[in-house]
């Protein structure tokens, strides 16, 4: 007989109990989500109106503080969103093991890294660097 | 973990016609047949009924069949009244009872399977151990540490009782938590739309006093949180209860004892 079989199907339910966690990653990725309602509408907008502008039409926009501020909200949500989302992507449909936590780091640490990248990228344009 | 293929002996190949004989008025019956005892991949049967001597519902046609065409067709099925749960099976590709899905509700030819992704032990029988052992892990029963009164029930008001509504009803066919992709994917992990229904019934119980353990027992990421809101529970659902909205009350609860 297999382990399953002999395992009692309640012990395997329960199995090392619960994570007592989970709340936080929901809410945060309904707070991230209403945050980015009024910023992507900001976002669409204002690409729409520069299109056809040129590269110091779009870097001049850029150094206003309020442009570079929302633009860095955007973001820092936008990638935190994006990497809460991936994780329940990878969570849902990668196996247990080595896999899915080689995949939440991989995951991870782009998100981290590109929406730093971005972040750095607009405070240069919008500091003046 | 998602799979998107059947595995090589889960393939399902075309199986026996069993033809009406004479006329009348025949009706197609496509049937996934699997034995444990044969090693032979499943296959589907196909029986033709005479529908003027049938009963209204699929599952009077599969009584038919067994009485009348082939005594080895294996199916679960009791109170025939839609209050016992046993013969919940897939119907023309939704989960339901067969027993309260009437034949006319089907166009063409009636495809029937097995609840999907449960191991199958035969036929339309599938290996419920899990989704009980689920159901028993969320203590479905009053847990209270204040006395009861000596001399009378445990009381509660009109309204505490109407919370009770559209979730004492769940009769555990388990056509929500077979139909939840979440639960294919990782039903050896997530609860269930029947078993968190089953939890929520108790969580907003007025005479209940252990809410907090039980939230704190379903404060997971996957037992809790793999529920996406794909509300494929409350359309399966043969006593059209709501599974998902029950899980976004559990949900609302943990918000609420955090903010």
């Amino acid at each position: 007989m297999s382990e399953r079989e002999l395992r009692p199907p309640l012990s395997r339910v329960r199995g090392l109990g619960s994570a007592k966690d989970g709340t936080h990653h929901w809410w945060m990725q309904r707070v991230t989500a209403i945050a980015l309602v009024p910023l992507v509408v900001w976002f669409v907008a204002s690409i729409v109106s520069l299109a056809g502008a040129d590269h110091a039409a779009v870097a001049a926009w850029l150094t206003h503080p309020l442009a570079g501020l929302l633009m860095v909200l955007f973001l820092a949500t936008g990638f935190y969103h994006l990497m809460l989302g991936l994780q329940v992507v990878v969570e849902d449909y990668v196996g247990e093991g080595w896999c899915r936590i080689a995949s939440l780091l991989a995951v991870k640490f782009a998100c981290i890294a590109i929406g730093l990248a971005s972040i750095l990228a607009t405070l240069r344009i919008t500091l003046g660097g | 973990m998602a799979e998107f293929r059947l595995p090589a002996n889960s393939k399902v190949g075309q199986g026996k016609h069993h033809k009406a004989e004479g006329g009348g008025d025949i009706r197609r019956y496509k049937v996934y047949r699997w034995n444990p005892d044969d090693a032979e991949n499943p296959r589907v049967d196909t029986y033709e009924v005479d529908m003027s001597t049938c009963g209204p519902m699929v599952l009077d046609a599969l009584i038919k069949i067994k009485n009348e065409i082939d005594p080895t067709l294996t199916f679960r099925r009791s109170c025939r009244e839609g209050v016992c749960g046993s013969c919940a099976m897939n119907i023309d590709g939704t989960n339901t009872l067969a027993c309260t899905r009437a034949n006319d509700e089907v166009e063409g030819d009636v495809a029937i399977y097995p609840l999907p992704h449960l191991p199958v032990i035969k036929d339309l029988v599938p290996d419920l151990t899990t989704f009980y052992a689920q159901y028993a892990s969320i203590e479905p029963w009053l847990k209270s540490t204040s006395p009861a009164p000596p001399d009378s029930e445990r009381l509660q008001s009109e309204e505490d009782r109407q919370k009770l509504d559209g979730l004492y009803e769940c009769i555990l066919c388990a056509c929500c938590s077979t139909s939840c992709p979440s639960y294919w994917w990782n039903g050896d992990r997530y609860l269930g739309p029947a078993a968190l229904l089953q939890s929520y019934r108790w969580l907003i119980d007025s005479r209940d006093d252990s809410t907090g353990e039980r939230l704190d027992d379903l404060e997971d990421p996957f037992r809790l949180y793999r529920c996406h809101t794909i509300m494929n529970c409350a359309k399966a659902c043969p006593k059209s209860l709501n599974p998902a909205k029950a899980i976004a009350e559990v949900k609302k609860m943990m918000v609420q004892r955090r903010v």
